[in-house]
């Protein structure tokens, strides 16, 4: 089933949690809604499942419009943030509830019920745990729980609100391939939200980048990565190393001690910024390493090694990331003066923040 | 290894003292009432149990705690959902006006009823044109006891409500469950045990009021005269073993009352240790 989000908003009181906002997500994709606190995103989840009401707009499923149509009714799966299982009902009596509640629609008998939950816990692994109360279970197994019971029904839509915020990190990655997975066996369409980059990359066919109440940027994660729309989805996806100046005759002039060659930049003041394993550092200057910083800090972080680097003009520290066999031929040390050559920049406009690529 | 706050004779110091207390205030009390109700030995006692005055004053009793504790777990249950689960302009204020009851004085509630369903009271007036007399009877009682006995249950039931939120009753809707469905399902199961204690505190002061009731039960004998009304009137007639008498009955009916709460409480507790017991041998 797709869905049509149409000119989408919703205001409490004074506060707008939604600017107008559309959004076309295809019959069996995967789009992730990500943002930080207060964009809106959960508030659009909620209104595609019929929890909110939205202030205008509306919502199609397939084409038909469902913006009045009950909640009961939409056949919408729905994952809360806080898992939201049935405390007083043992894991079996949770799965089991959407099916009994729609038994009748569904026309299925007692033993076709039991058949179903017994299937579904197989398949999330919890045969052993099908007489325990949600609160005797982990936070990973509950979440699991969670997911079997408005998997149960077979929705056509799963909506997900922050479906791997409570978990610690290993669990996390083990469930998102386990949901990957099961997504590509059942082929539902699915939203969900999140504010973890890498979570909203790595599941998503699409991410939808959200902002204040609006969609800032929604695209495919290669290309939100490759190709933001502007300043605040370059912020939000990843660490960001900022040059302000000003330009005269295609150099980027940085305080005293720092120019940079900008061809194709128009004169006048101008902000560039770029990610940290986009820049390489040499020992002496050269023609394209024009710029000297002072490192600051080095740490090791598994894969990558940081450097932190305090530039000789007056601006924020910058921040370059290398792979640890690169830093062991750099052979740098804590004090040193090294030159920056940013091999990727792209060009913020002041007044939309629009970003285009210089180099 | 000592903790922060493991004291030895603080501890022993708060032990004594709560067990010194608890016997002055509750067991001395508790004691001086059975000694004083046998006081003329177990023949007075059950002729003053078994005498008319205090079997109608038991049913009186019986007949407010049985109207008063069903309508207000209804009425205390309708206004926690109300308050906990929409947004109305009010609510605040609502969740106030919850409290009246406890702010006021019951004897100040009984008057205000006196002077509004009363003979000369406009709303009594009015109800005396279809010859309906509230007040000196027992239905102005059980209003009074209705009144004062309001906030229990809501008071119980808006915490946990509020701690709950609605998002299990969001995920029964989600999942196609229907209004009964969802209130028999999940949001009774979840409010059982305040419901219960909200309930055993309103039956306990039903049968217990005394201010309220006696500005509007007109102390007629064996008519309008309650278990807590007859105690005093027993005592100003210097029949002390029946005052006596019936103090007992109020203290076994809150006794039993209490039993009743310990019981349920120990159901819920063998329902939950059956379920771990069930997840240990797994």
């Amino acid at each position: 089933m797709s869905i049509t989000v149409d000119q989408i908003s919703r205001q409490f009181g004074n506060t707008v949690a939604l600017h107008p906002s559309s959004l076309d997500i295809k019959e069996g994709e995967l789009v992730g809604l990500l943002g930080p606190s207060g964009s809106g995103k959960t508030t659009l989840l909620r209104i595609i499942a019929g929890l909110e009401t939205p202030s205008a707009g509306r919502i199609l499923f397939s084409g038909r419009d469902v913006t009045n149509l009950h909640p009961r009714n939409r056949r919408v799966g729905f994952v809360f943030q806080h898992y939201a299982l049935f405390r007083h009902m043992t894991v079996f009596d949770n799965i089991a509830f959407g099916l009994k509640a729609n038994a009748h629609r569904l026309s299925l008998g007692r033993q076709e019920i039991t058949e179903r939950v017994n299937e579904l816990l197989g398949q999330i692994q919890l045969e052993a745990y099908a007489k325990r109360l949600p609160a005797q279970l982990s936070g990973g197994q509950q979440q699991r729980v969670a997911l079997a019971r408005a998997l149960a029904v077979r929705p056509e839509v799963l909506l997900m609100d922050e479906p791997f915020g409570a978990l610690d990190a290993k669990v996390r990655v083990e469930l998102r391939r386990w949901l990957r997975h099961l997504h590509e066996q059942l082929g539902f369409t699915c939203v969900f939200v999140t504010h973890d980059q890498d979570e909203a990359l790595e599941l998503s066919d699409r991410v939808a980048v959200m902002s204040q109440g609006r969609v800032e940027q929604i695209a495919a994660p290669a290309q939100l990565y490759r190709e933001p729309a502007n300043r605040f989805v370059f912020d939000f996806l990843g660490t960001t190393n900022s040059f302000k100046g000003e330009v005269r005759d295609e150099q980027l002039y940085l305080g005293e001690q720092g120019t940079l060659r900008l061809p194709k930049v128009a004169n006048g003041a101008a902000e560039l910024v770029t990610r940290p394993h986009e820049i390489s550092l040499s020992h002496s200057p050269s023609d394209s390493a024009t710029l000297p910083a002072q490192v600051s800090a080095i740490a090791p972080i598994g894969a990558v090694v940081e450097v932190e680097l305090q530039p000789f003009w007056e601006a924020p520290n910058l921040h370059v990331t290398l792979s640890p066999r690169d830093f062991e031929q750099a052979s740098f040390a804590v004090g040193d003066t090294l030159y920056l050559h940013p091999h990727r920049l792209m060009l913020v406009d002041p007044h939309s923040t629009a970003l285009t690529p210089v180099s | 290894m000592q903790r922060v706050g493991d004291s030895l004779p603080v501890k022993w110091t708060l032990i004594v003292l709560a067990l010194v207390l608890t016997a002055l205030v509750l067991v001395v009390p508790l004691i001086e009432i059975v000694r004083q109700a046998l006081a003329g030995g177990v023949g007075e006692l059950l002729d003053n149990l078994t005498n008319t005055y205090t079997l109608s004053a038991i049913w009186l009793t019986l007949l407010i705690a049985v109207i008063t504790v069903p309508l207000n777990v209804l009425f205390g249950t309708v206004l926690a959902w109300l308050v906990t689960r929409f947004r109305f302009l009010g609510r605040r204020l609502l969740q106030t006006l919850i409290d009246i009851p406890f702010a006021v004085s019951p004897v100040i509630a009984g008057l205000v009823y006196l002077l509004l369903y009363g003979r000369n009271g406009w709303l009594g007036q009015w109800l005396a044109g279809y010859d309906i007399q509230l007040m000196f009877a027992w239905p102005g009682m059980v209003l009074v006891t209705l009144f004062v006995t309001s906030p229990f249950v809501a008071r119980e039931l808006i915490p946990l409500m509020q701690a709950q939120g609605r998002q299990e009753e969001e995920a029964a809707v989600s999942l196609g469950a229907r209004g009964a469905q969802l209130f028999y399902r999940i949001t009774l199961p979840n409010i059982r045990s305040g419901l219960i204690y909200g309930a055993i505190l309103t039956n306990a002061r039903a049968m217990g009021e005394f201010g309220a009731v006696s500005v509007v039960s007109g102390m007629i004998n064996g008519v309008t005269i309650s278990l807590p009304l007859q105690v005093e009137q027993l005592y100003q007639d210097y029949n002390t073993v029946g005052s006596f008498v019936s103090a007992l009955l109020l203290a076994m009916l809150a006794v039993l009352t209490l039993v009743i709460k310990g019981l349920l409480e120990w159901l819920a507790e063998r329902r939950q240790q059956r379920h771990s017991k069930v997840a240990e041998d797994v």
